[in-house]
């Protein structure tokens, strides 16, 4: 770990930077910027798109004033942002501003790790990686090139590489993010709560939040309905170790004990149960094994739970008739980032089960059915037949795995086993801050022969990189069209607003050129995107010409609940709620839900918690000036009574040292009592180690840098975080 | 004769930012400074706490210290909805009204002048609602006449409680926080 703590930082040579200018205000910055339609730059030009600061993908119009980007704001007729984006989307267009970022094709020069880099042209760098992925497809065949990525952007990118072969294809935003709580849903519904999630908060009665922390969680949707849920004097009931902004606004806020979550959905469960508080009717039509469920749960009293948790008998009681109350207009959040502890699959098939008792699955105010806008798919020649099957997950280790898991693809990178992966292509994600122990990461990358980077910024991934690709910003591209899942039936359109400042190519530019490059034109048969985008809109009797001009069309509304007389089907073995799961047994885990006690800090040491801030999305917008100038570092979370124990004060700057000995970068203190005394917290994303994100550098503490260790969910395979503990060196 | 006002619910308000990050992008204010901002104000022993957050600002006071003190009239109350403005081709930066203003709400422009929260009067002068009010995703915020007894701010005040910043500075504020 030592010599990645000490690792040299990216040299560029032959590298200027353009629009780096020091400036106080954002109109200078954008002087290096081009202006897009010369002839007609007088006045406001207002553009219709959708947000890429964060994976919500909300419609939004763009605003050029005089040929230079000015503000953007939400879509009032898109179902996501109604018209209002959150402060990142708002602060969007310092995207486009930021000068940190990657300006030209990068090929590093020396030994991988000393980085240092030439400027190349477009047609150089994808020749070098059109050549290396030749020759591993002939040594090794192309099942050896993987592709990790975040976003809708990377789609063309995958859609190459599955031309070109490839096989393995994964996102950190499942084993590492929702993947536990999707997994834990589809094994008691059939099917998980989708992005954005079904939840709907809007019409709820009862809103619980298990360290699901909206208000600070941006998902724009979601948090403008938790606002309209208070207005509607809605219970509220907060379930975290810290006193989050959701929690100011809770009913009841329950400080559990970090870890100890699953007892208290358990002793929640039997209340329901003892005091036959569910939804029998629900249950008796929809639901499996409830009898045995119900025996195996009354052993999990309230008392039970109590020292488990912290969390008094009383409370446990009163907050459990509270959701029955309210049944079946209760939601119990499934959360989003759910790779906690390792034993998160169980945890979210709790959370699941809790929902399935009180009906709100399907129903108005609980769990809706999504609808989407069936769109035709472009008419493109099969792919190859692979010789050898997908290797991040062998002989089904995790046997309910319902997407790619990222750590497995690392992990064969090591071994070289079950076959050596020599390529992986990363588009959008910053591993290095993304994954957890980045040391593993890092050994990984070294029995590459190719790694190739497409971003926007320098993240700590592309400074490891072979080859580094520009990718525009979102404000100046097209990408794929906007279809998620939702209330009602939708097709949004991303396109350019602004030209990009340098020679910055969008990603399905880059996927078609580099295909050409390997011979396989034929899987991209338009010349531009427009074409493509064409095709798909007229086969599904839309015009492109429209939906630029709106942004987004709308389908016919269509019913979403029970109650407007849809009839729920559940893709499980017994075609039914799963209440005991026979499918989990028979791989040899618990068929109900089980609780087990987390390991306990060294004394002197604390629980390492992470979450989110508002103005802020994972470790990729710690450049953007606008973003920054919000909040430009993190804070340590520290309980009062122990920052006064180690006579630390709010404002002082100390470091902290993990379990295994690895010291983060000096971070802020904010001694607190919004925060309980075992246990730390801090915004992820930070503490950037790239010294080409000139404005993030150093700044602030990277929560991932001491992730060092990780527990396996042996359901799904995802990665518990939440299993590293602190100590605090005053001396920086 | 109109008078402004703005009425925040601070059971609402999850202190986001986006107010503060809108207000810079239709303003275009510089980098480093801000003519709105957020303050939570947290009281009590864990687990027991009341937290409130208020998106602050100028005030656009009844009784103008701000205004009283200009030596050259930059700062003026406007013929508008009784919004205070600063005139930034008159004003010569002295920074009297920065000490005299009790909320801190104005600093000097890169370019030398005295800066603050002018209620987006450009885009209510043309029926819009000011930049802060119609970005906030919790609808938290509320634009209107105080004077007019059916605007939505009058009513809010009429049916619910709220409070105001420094009441015992005298300035009449006319920034409400609804509890």
């Amino acid at each position: 770990m030592n010599s990645i703590s000490r690792r040299k930082f990216l040299k560029i040579t032959g590298f200027t930077v353009g629009a780096a200018t020091a400036s106080t205000a954002l109109g200078p910055i954008v002087k290096g910027a081009k202006k897009l339609e010369e002839k007609s730059i007088k006045g406001i030009k207002k553009i219709p798109t959708y947000c890429d600061i964060c994976f919500w993908k909300c419609g939004a119009i763009a605003y050029v004033k005089d040929g230079i980007l000015w503000k953007i704001e939400g879509n009032p007729d898109d179902p996501l942002s109604r018209g209002r984006l959150c402060p990142r989307g708002t602060g969007g267009i310092g995207a486009h501003f930021d000068p940190d970022r990657l300006r030209a094709p990068l090929i590093r020069t020396r030994k991988r790790g000393e980085e240092v880099w030439r400027e190349v042209t477009w047609d150089e760098a994808l020749d070098f990686i059109a050549n290396k992925m030749k020759k591993i497809k002939e040594i090794y065949g192309p099942e050896s090139v993987a592709s990790f990525s975040h976003g809708i952007g990377g789609n063309f990118i995958k859609h190459m590489l599955k031309a070109y072969g490839a096989v393995n294809f994964a996102a950190p935003s499942f084993a590492q993010c929702r993947g536990p709580r999707d997994v834990g849903f589809e094994l008691t519904f059939g099917e998980n709560v989708g992005s954005p999630e079904r939840t709907d908060i809007e019409n709820t009665k009862c809103l619980v939040l298990i360290g699901s922390h909206l208000g600070e969680n941006m998902h724009n949707s979601q948090v403008q309905e938790f606002a309209h849920a208070i207005e509607n004097d809605a219970t509220i009931i907060v379930v975290d170790p810290r006193f989050s902004i959701a929690a100011s606004k809770a009913k009841y806020y329950l400080p559990i004990k970090p870890g100890t979550d699953i007892a208290l959905l358990l002793a929640w469960m039997n209340v329901i149960v003892s005091e036959k508080l569910y939804d029998e009717n629900y249950v008796r039509k929809y639901g499996f094994g409830f009898e045995q469920f119900s025996v195996e749960i009354s052993q999990y009293t309230p008392e039970w739970a109590y020292p488990e948790t912290g969390i008094k008998p009383d409370l446990i009681r009163i907050t459990a008739r509270e959701m029955a109350k309210n049944k079946p207009a209760t939601i119990i959040h499934p959360g989003r980032h759910a790779t906690w502890y390792g034993d998160d699959t169980q945890r979210s098939r709790a959370i699941a089960l809790l929902n399935a008792l009180l009906g709100s699955w399907g129903r108005k105010g609980g769990f809706f059915f999504p609808v989407s806008y069936s769109l035709p798919p472009y008419p493109y020649p099969p792919y190859p037949t692979p010789t050898k099957e997908k290797l991040d997950n062998p002989n089904n280790k995790y046997p309910f795995a319902s997407e790619e898991i990222t750590n497995g693809i690392r992990e064969a990178t090591i071994t070289g086993k079950p076959y050596p992966i020599k390529g992986w292509f990363v588009y959008a994600t910053n591993l290095i801050h993304a994954l957890p122990n980045e040391e593993e990461t890092i050994k990984a990358i070294q029995n590459l022969d190719l790694l190739v980077v497409i971003d926007v910024i320098p993240s700590e991934i592309a400074g490891w990189a072979d080859v580094v690709l520009p990718e525009t910003v979102y404000l100046e591209r097209y990408d794929e069209l906007h279809t998620s899942a939702f209330k009602e039936p939708f097709v949004g359109i991303r396109q350019p607003v602004v030209d990009p400042p340098a020679d910055q190519k969008p990603n399905w530019w880059i996927a078609k050129k580099l295909a050409e490059k390997l011979g396989l034109g034929q899987y991209f048969p338009w010349n531009h995107i427009e074409e493509y985008l064409d095709y798909r809109l007229k086969a599904a009797g839309l015009s492109l010409e429209e939906l630029k001009q709106k942004g987004i069309i709308k389908g016919q509304k269509q019913p979403i609940y029970i109650e407007e007389g849809i009839e729920p089907e559940f893709a499980t073995p017994s075609g039914k709620i799963e209440f005991y799961s026979t499918q989990l047994l028979q791989a040899g885990f618990d068929p109900v839900p089980r609780y087990k006690r987390p390991q306990e800090p060294p004394a002197g040491y604390y629980r390492l918690l992470f979450g989110r801030a508002p103005v802020h999305s994972f470790s990729r917008t710690q450049s953007n000036p606008i973003l920054m100038d919000m909040m430009d570092e993190n804070e340590v979370w520290i309980n009062y009574d122990i920052a006064q124990k180690w006579g630390i004060k709010t404002g002082q700057y100390i470091r902290l040292k993990n379990q295994d000995g690895i010291v983060s970068n000096k971070i802020k203190v904010k001694a607190t009592e919004r925060i309980r005394p075992d246990c730390v917290y801090l915004v992820h994303g930070f503490g950037h180690n790239s010294k080409m994100l000139k404005r993030a550098y150093q700044k602030g503490a990277s929560d991932s840098q001491l992730i060092t260790k990780y527990e396996i969910d042996p359901i799904m395979g995802g990665t518990g975080m939440n299993v590293n503990f602190v100590t605090f060196e005053l001396e920086v | 004769m109109a008078r402004y006002g703005m009425v925040i619910d601070t059971k609402k308000c999850v202190g986001c930012m986006d107010c503060v990050v809108a207000c810079k992008t239709e303003n275009n204010v510089p980098e480093g400074y801000n003519r709105d901002w957020i303050v939570q104000v947290a009281n009590g022993k864990f687990p027991y706490i009341n937290l409130e957050i208020q998106s602050q600002r100028c005030n656009h006071c009844d009784n103008t210290p701000c205004v009283s003190c200009c030596p050259t009239g930059a700062s003026h109350v406007h013929e508008i909805g009784k919004v205070v403005l600063v005139d930034h081709e008159v004003c010569i930066g002295c920074k009297a009204c920065i000490a005299a203003c009790p909320y801190d709400a104005r600093f000097i422009h890169p370019d030398g002048y005295a800066d603050k929260c002018t209620f987006c009067i450009h885009r209510v002068e043309k029926g819009e609602l000011p930049a802060c009010v119609s970005v906030c995703p919790t609808h938290c915020m509320y634009f209107g006449d105080l004077d007019d007894p059916n605007s939505e701010v009058s009513k809010l005040l009429a049916s619910r409680k709220y409070h105001v910043l420094l009441p015992e500075a005298g300035t009449s504020p006319r920034i409400f926080y609804l509890i």
